[in-house]
């Protein structure tokens, strides 16, 4: 078994799961969608890309990309939300809410990716 | 580029995984723990705050507890988290010091570096290999020419000293093996304007390896290699090697060239010699007497051949004759420096010594004692390390072989003018009264400093009124351009050495030849003659002047009140 894959694993699923749970809800409803998923969502975003700084392969290269991606849509929905409420003191309208869980459905999308290639991975390595 | 990004990447995961793993939970701390508004009511930080918090704390700044004053539980909550994100930041901060400061961080700077100058390069370049005497020599000359060059050597210390050496130009180096052939393509091997490699390393097969590469990568670029073996050189030339210099063959040639041609070997000397050196003067080796030679190492063997078939009687001296072998004549075992070997070879009675062991201090040693036994011997040195100038200097010898020296001067005789190849294979046909005659017209022009010498080519670049003006029928002869841009009747003082027209090479070229355009010829001249002449070569006036005697005027009104004489064709 090698630890270094089944943290790696573990912090793209687990990306996965939070992304699924953030967006699963009401749309326009912001009691739906916790800001603490949200926070949570972007800390193991963030360790799953930094976990594949470096890596040489050409799989390595293709999950830290989907990861990155992911991060920047979350960025993006964490940064409108912090400039409705805190920037122009507004309060979270449904379509502001709109925007911030489709940002985060588009991330959702690219976890999935770095699971599908994940699995694809374990697959073809087996051992 | 690539290897820069993937070690900063590799090195930096874990401690910005620690930052961000202390960010996160300090941040949780600060929106979970409730704390107070002014009037007393129980708040919740928001993770925008908790983050603008944090940031200010983790980085000492500290802008004080906003936007409410804390309760106890936060203070001691931020007390925790300040130690534990500044010792996260310095945690990431030394590991990319450490980082930049690391051997291999640097070494891919360097590399990163010189890539990308050496990519950067649009002139024609030669790829040198091998940064040692004759290298750094080498490196020098092209370098006084205005060519550039890039060097490889495996050394750090010989590239360091690269950059006290004050070249003229900037000479981009590189520590690497030559050896290995993605150094040479690091270093422009496959670079559009490499004009030549050339393989001066001190191992044979190193050079070798560097001949194979360059031939195989890039078979259209000239290579030029050292081999110090017969056998060595065989194999290059096997696989079209461009020029193979091996300093103790190219020397024998030399000698046997002072022997039977003095005059001859008196304008190589001078022709070979980089500019402003001072005229050296010709030397008679005596060719009737006998001879003696210490040392009958490569350059003993190769020595001791030319003076035999010149039918010269020679001596061998050589302290392991067991080792390299003694020639079928007489050999005396000893090391020369001693008064008593050399007595054995009848020193009284020679007339000539040649110390050519593998060790200066033998070779000098050699010749003090036998210049006080015969005053008059002719003196042959063999100098081994450049550092041993001065003493070398000291010794007065008659001539002195520095094999760094001798393919320094071939190399670049074969880069820098090629010409003056050609021209020392036609000279070698003549007769020795054929040379001394020109050697007396170089002293003409050139008092006493060897002349210049360099290649023209008549084109529309270096030459555009000459070419023009051949173009439209007008003919411009050797003459002309040595004639004065101010006084025509005056010659500069220039020797024309040869000429090549359309493949054909003639030597000494008369000044009534006309010139054909893309003719190249080899000038010999004093230093300033160069720029003059090109007064002639690109000015359609001055050369007017030149070839007529004088200047018509231009304006269409003069030309009406001048009688209307017509201009060269070529020259308005």
């Amino acid at each position: 078994m090698n630890s270094e894959k089944v943290i790696f694993s573990f912090f793209i699923v687990l990306s996965l799961t939070l992304n699924f749970g953030f967006i699963l809800g009401d749309m326009e409803n912001p009691a739906h969608h916790p800001v603490y998923e949200l926070f949570a969502v972007i800390v193991v975003n963030l360790i799953a890309t930094i976990l594949k700084f470096g890596d040489r392969t050409q799989m390595g290269a293709v999950l830290l990309s989907t990861s990155l991606v992911a991060v920047l849509q979350l960025i993006v929905a964490a940064v409108i939300w912090t400039v409705v409420v805190h920037g122009m003191n507004q309060p979270l309208t449904s379509g502001v809410m709109v925007s911030i869980v489709s940002l985060s459905a588009g991330a959702f999308l690219a976890n999935i990716i770095s699971v599908v290639l994940l699995l694809i991975e374990t697959v073809i390595m087996r051992r | 580029m690539d290897s820069i990004v993937y070690l900063v990447f590799r090195n930096m995961r874990q401690p910005l995984l620690t930052l961000l793993m202390v960010y996160t939970v300090a941040v949780l701390g600060m929106v979970l723990i409730p704390g107070q508004d002014a009037s007393g009511n129980p708040w919740h930080m928001d993770f925008f705050h908790a983050f603008y918090f944090v940031s200010f704390m983790a980085t000492t700044i500290g802008f004080g507890e906003i936007p409410h004053e804390f309760t106890d539980a936060q203070r001691m909550w931020v007390l925790i988290s300040l130690y534990a994100t500044v010792i996260a930041w310095i945690y990431a901060l030394g590991t990319l010091l450490a980082l930049v400061k690391a051997d291999s961080f640097q070494m891919a700077l360097t590399t990163n570096r010189f890539s990308r100058r050496v990519r950067k390069i649009s002139e024609p370049f030669y790829l040198l290999a091998g940064y040692g005497a004759v290298g750094s020599e080498l490196c020098r000359d092209l370098t006084d020419r205005h060519q550039h060059v890039v060097v490889v050597d495996k050394d750090p210390e010989t590239i360091s000293a690269l950059t006290l050496h004050n070249l003229r130009a900037d000479v981009p180096a590189f520590i690497g093996n030559a050896a290995e052939p993605d150094t040479l393509v690091r270093a422009g091997l496959k670079h559009p304007m490499c004009s030549g490699v050339v393989g001066l390393t001190s191992s044979n097969l190193v050079n070798l390896k560097i001949a194979l590469a360059s031939k195989l990568l890039n078979p259209t670029k000239q290579v030029i290699c050292r081999a110090d073996s017969a056998t060595i050189e065989a194999n290059m030339e096997s696989f079209g090697t461009d020029y193979v210099v091996d300093p103790f063959e190219t020397f024998s040639t030399h000698l046997s060239m002072a022997l039977q041609a003095p005059g001859l070997y008196l304008l190589r000397q001078w022709l070979s010699s980089l500019s402003h050196a001072p005229l050296t003067e010709p030397v008679y080796p005596p060719k009737h007497g006998k001879w003696i030679l210490c040392g009958f190492g490569r350059f003993g063997k190769a020595v001791y051949e030319i003076l035999v078939d010149e039918g010269i009687e020679v001596t061998v001296i050589e302290a392991t004759p067991e080792k390299t072998g003694s020639p079928h004549t007489d050999t005396v075992t000893g090391r020369g420096t001693e008064a008593e070997t050399l007595g054995q070879a009848d020193i009284e009675n020679s007339v000539g010594i040649i110390a050519g062991t593998d060790n200066d201090v033998d070779n000098l040693s050699i010749i003090m004692t036998a210049k006080e036994i015969n005053s008059d011997l002719f003196v042959i040195l063999r100098q081994n390390k450049r550092s041993n100038q001065s003493i070398v200097d000291a010794i007065n010898a008659d001539i002195v072989m520095h094999p760094s020296h001798i393919i320094a001067s071939r190399i670049r005789m074969l880069l820098v003018t090629p010409m003056l190849h050609h021209f020392m294979d036609l000279a070698r046909k003549e007769d020795d009264n054929w040379a001394c005659e020109l050697v007396s017209r170089m002293i003409a022009i050139s008092s006493d400093r060897v002349p210049d010498v360099w290649e023209l080519s008549v084109d529309c670049n270096e030459a555009e009124a000459v070419c023009k003006a051949i173009e439209s029928g007008t003919p411009v002869t050797v003459g002309d351009l040595a004639s004065s841009p101010s006084e025509r009747e005056e010659q500069l003082p220039m020797i024309a050495l040869l000429i090549e027209s359309e493949g054909e090479f003639i030597l000494l070229p008369d000044a009534d030849r006309e010139l054909k355009t893309w003719d190249r010829i080899l000038w010999a001249s004093s230093p300033a003659v160069r720029n003059r002449i090109d007064w002639t070569l690109q000015n359609p006036v001055v050369l007017e002047y030149i070839l007529t005697g004088e200047v018509q005027p231009r304006s269409p009104v003069l030309r009406f009140f001048n009688g209307k004489k017509k201009i060269p064709a070529g020259l308005n």
